[in-house]
């Protein structure tokens, strides 16, 4: 049936197991002045992200700034439904975005697999970053990685009572003070409710779904609820989120658990048929230079991979944290299971 | 009647050339294109499997989870929790303010309205602000005021009834201003005749006037049952964290990954059978009795004097008017202004930097606003325009075959706006049409969505006014068409005022459909809020729901003004 196979393609984001049919990487690029005038004639880029959107923004400013005359068009939505805008574009024969990033690893093996993305390696990927952290056939790498982490209010928790793994989240003081984020919304909850479950059972969440867990949505959001006041603890979340709050005053604590903390990667492509081919790949070279990332890091409170970082003080080293690292080819099978014993225990 | 009828059709009329044919025909391919096309693809989809073959297991799979029947019957309450108490605080109210002489009626009118216009998910974001558990301004001020630990709260709005009040304080104005133009109607010669025959004030009350505007509370009733049944953005913002589903909110999680579209089909057909028993409901309760009301003649309507009661239901209005519009809007207002919700607001905390990210650093801003009111413009003027003929050709079934036309206006409000989003989707994003991406889709969906209230609107002023003015009109030589414009257009000025502007707030309040609809370019406001409601930035969305309701107020005031029709007719002299 023709339009059945269009809406599965569709909103599906396209499950159609079409092999790479690519064998070797592209040659790294530099930003030559001859991209930069190129991609200044097509004058725009189209950027669709799952960053927090002041991040996002600040970022296609920098950009704009450096190279005037090509503007950003930031298009911020969760992982989930970045990936359901662009299958129900890509489906439709719509090529509206240049450049992807979402922080769901899933993503990227299932638009590499429908052959929605153009290989690309900048330089600067091909000689600094670690091979796990790049596709082998260059068609994407890890723009960032951030941390899904606990963290409490000072003023309404003393550091000594704060919990310290996730198997304290179950004292039974905690019941209707936390709120944490949802699975089957947030790419960056996806990849660390697989890792816990692996690392502490289902036990873990069926005992904390009796904790009267106030639900959002987004993975950014609990740390906003935090700020707010509303609940005392996160039992889940953005890392970056937090940092940028302590910069602004909020009083909140990182907690990196005893049991370890889900390591997130966001890998970050450039799509097939990009509207602005040169400045998709000036824009994509861009986001892993150093400035970016700096910029990432410094005001975003998100995690790099570029060897020349600087740690901004204050802030635990991604190396000094035991880390729970994710597997995206295993965590593809189990979405569904992910979210139906997920519903089971917490009822949404 | 009848004969007033044959004389109608006079021999010196038959020369002249009655539109009514080809204007039948053709509202019925565009109401046909825009609703069964859609409902078509749900249908289909129900009923067939991954694959595409035939399957009745996507019901099979409605009837034994048990997670999908208990957001059945949560969702069933929550609506007619939400018709009860509309109708509670909305019946009440209108008389007050048609019938009696409580001070400040105008004012009151005008509060209602912005009730009205304010879209049910800015409401509901503005109560997390007020009745969150913890950081909620009521608890932090009930706390502080009886010096109580962060362990106690008064009010959570995450629950079941904070979300039945949520989305009630939004869809109450359809009751009220239903009742209320239905008492402004209600001539007082039947009034007076009770009390002349001795009724007292609240006998004549009881037998007279609340029979005769049973129907209009009745409606409002239904139509606040059915918005809040299919609602998606209240629910996804209160219920989700409470941690329950509705049905909207279901199927919305059926399209995360990996979608389940059948099943997401196959969940919204039993909200549109509800929808027809309901419907059918309304018919049969309403079925035996006339309720033209507005003839050629009519007085103006009986004024009770409240007395000493005055100040009670002054006081019971304030209230409800403070609930819905006054505090909400001062939560956003002091959220746009601090830096986090829960600082108070002094000259320590006051900032204008949510204001300087949404106009200057946030790109979607200017294009989600221009988009927003183009469509809410073309929307509300496409609805009243198609509403007032089919209407018309219903009401006075000039046309055989015209209540059908009635069905399909009305068979929309039946549909999950998230469940005619992916309708549309199918129906009109492939090759031959390829109208995804553009504005255009968009406008087809709100055309379809707006329909049912655009119709429901006049269809019932229609019948509330007699066709002995037109019959009048048609005897004395006027086309059909011009009986319609010179006679029945002007007295339906209020009316058709009142439902394109119903029509208009309804389109930028859309959140469920225009979900799955938009892409970067055609990005609405309701949207980028829900957006940043996701990520929590609440600053962010106070400065946009504030202008979002400034421009509609806007809107809804410059209509009001325009003049419409021939003629300014004023029913009460």
């Amino acid at each position: 049936m023709w339009a059945k196979s269009v809406a599965i393609a569709a909103l599906a984001g396209a499950m159609a197991w079409a092999s790479p049919g690519q064998a070797e990487p592209p040659a790294p690029y530099d930003i030559t002045p001859e991209l930069i005038d190129a991609a200044k004639k097509e004058g725009s880029v189209v950027f669709y992200t799952a960053t927090d959107v002041t991040v996002a923004e600040k970022l296609a400013a920098t950009f704009e700034q450096e190279y005037p005359g090509i503007k950003v068009q930031v298009e911020r939505s969760g992982s989930e439904r970045v990936f359901q805008r662009i299958g129900q574009e890509y489906s439709t024969g719509i090529y509206n975005a240049d450049v992807i990033e979402t922080s769901d690893a899933v993503h990227f093996l299932l638009f590499k697999k429908e052959g929605w993305l153009t290989a690309a390696v900048p330089q600067v990927v091909a000689t600094s970053w670690p091979a796990e952290e790049r596709d082998a056939d260059g068609f994407y790498a890890a723009y960032r990685a951030h941390l899904s982490v606990i963290a409490y209010r000072t003023d309404q928790v003393k550091p000594e009572d704060a919990p310290k793994s996730f198997a304290d989240l179950l004292d039974p003081k905690w019941k209707g003070k936390m709120v944490k984020a949802h699975p089957g919304y947030s790419g960056t909850i996806m990849t660390a409710t697989h890792a816990l479950s692996k690392a502490l059972g289902w036990e873990y969440f069926e005992k904390l779904a009796q904790q009267d867990v106030m639900q959002v949505q987004s993975s950014t959001e609990p740390p906003k609820k935090l700020a707010q006041g509303e609940r005392s603890v996160q039992a889940d979340g953005n890392e970056y989120n937090v940092f940028r709050l302590q910069e602004e005053g909020v009083p909140i604590e990182i907690v990196y658990a005893t049991e370890g903390t889900p390591l997130v990667i966001g890998n970050a492509a450039i799509l097939k048929n990009p509207p602005h081919p040169n400045a998709a790949k000036l824009f994509y070279a861009y986001l892993f230079s150093i400035e970016a990332q700096q910029l990432n890091h410094d005001f975003g409170g998100l995690r790099s991979f570029h060897p020349d970082l600087k740690e901004k003080e204050g802030r635990t080293a991604l190396k000094d944290i035991k880390l729970l690292l994710p597997d995206a080819p295993a965590l593809e099978s189990e979405i569904e299971t992910i979210k139906s014993k997920y519903e089971e225990y917490f009822g949404t | 009647m009848s004969s007033v009828a044959s004389i109608a059709q006079a021999p010196g009329q038959r020369r002249r050339f009655d539109l009514s044919g080809p204007i039948f025909l053709s509202l019925a391919v565009l109401l046909s294109v825009l609703v069964i096309l859609p409902l078509f693809w749900l249908l289909v989809y129900s009923f067939t499997d991954k694959a595409g073959s035939f399957t009745l297991d996507n019901f099979v799979t409605l009837v034994t989870d048990r997670p999908m029947r208990r957001s059945f019957g949560l969702a069933i309450g929550m609506a007619l929790g939400v018709g009860a108490l509309a109708c509670l605080v909305a019946t009440p109210m209108a008389w007050l303010v048609a019938r009696t002489d409580l001070p400040l009626r105008r004012f009151v009118r005008a509060l209602v309205t912005a009730s009205f216009v304010t879209p049910p998910f800015l409401g509901a974001i503005a109560w997390e602000i007020l009745a969150a558990p913890n950081s909620g301004i009521f608890n932090n001020v009930y706390r502080w005021l009886f010096g109580l630990d962060s362990s106690h709260y008064l009010l959570d709005i995450y629950t079941f009834e904070g979300l039945v009040f949520a989305i009630a304080c939004y869809t109450f104005p359809f009751v009220f201003t239903l009742v209320a133009n239905a008492l402004d109607r209600v001539p007082s010669d039947l009034e007076d005749a009770s009390s002349i025959l001795g009724g007292k004030w609240l006998t004549t009350l009881r037998r007279v006037t609340f029979p005769l505007v049973l129907p209009a509370m009745l409606a409002g009733a239904l139509v606040a049952i059915l918005q809040a049944l299919t609602m998606f953005g209240s629910p996804a913002i209160l219920a989700l964290p409470a941690g329950f589903h509705v049905v909207t909110t279901k199927i919305w999680s059926l399209f995360q990954y990996p979608p389940k579209l059948e099943l997401a089909a196959a969940a919204s057909i039993p909200l549109l059978l509800l929808t027809i028993v309901l419907l059918r409901g309304q018919k049969w309760i309403l079925g035996r009795k006339g309720y033209t009301v507005l003839g050629g003649k009519s007085g103006s309507p009986m004024i009770t004097r409240l007395g000493r009661w005055k100040w009670l239901a002054v006081f019971f209005v304030l209230g409800v008017l403070c609930l819905t519009v006054v505090f909400p809007y001062a939560a956003l207002l002091k959220t746009a202004l601090t830096r986090t919700v829960d600082a108070p607001l002094t000259w320590d905390s006051f900032t204008l930097r949510h204001f300087n990210f949404v106009f200057f650093e946030f790109s979607a801003t200017r294009l989600a606003m221009f988009n927003t009111m183009i469509l809410g413009l073309l929307t509300a003027t496409g609805v009243t325009a198609i509403a007032l003929v089919v209407s018309y050709l219903v009401t006075r079934r000039s046309v055989l075959g015209a209540p059908a036309l009635g069905v399909l206006a009305t068979a929309p409000i039946a549909i999950p706006g998230i469940v005619l989003g992916v309708g549309l989707f199918l129906s009109y994003a492939n090759p031959t049409f390829r109208l995804y991406g553009t504005l255009w889709i968009l406008l087809i969906a709100f055309l379809t969505i707006e329909m049912p209230a655009g119709y429901q609107q006049l269809s019932s002023a229609f019948k509330g006014i007699h066709p002995e003015l037109e019959e009048a009109g048609r005897i004395l030589g006027a086309s059909r068409l011009k009986a319609l414009w010179q006679i029945t257009a002007p007295l339906l000025r209020t009316s058709v005022i009142a439902t394109w502007c119903f029509v208009f707030i309804g389109t930028i309040r859309e959140l469920s459909a225009t979900i799955l609809l938009t892409t970067a370019n055609t990005k609405l406001v309701s949207v980028i809020i829900y957006d940043l409601n996701e990520s929590g930035d609440l600053g962010a969305i106070s400065v946009l729901g504030i202008l979002l309701l400034l421009v509609s107020f806007t809107v809804v005031f410059l209509a009001s003004r325009m003049p419409i029709g021939s003629a300014r007719f004023q029913p009460r002299g």
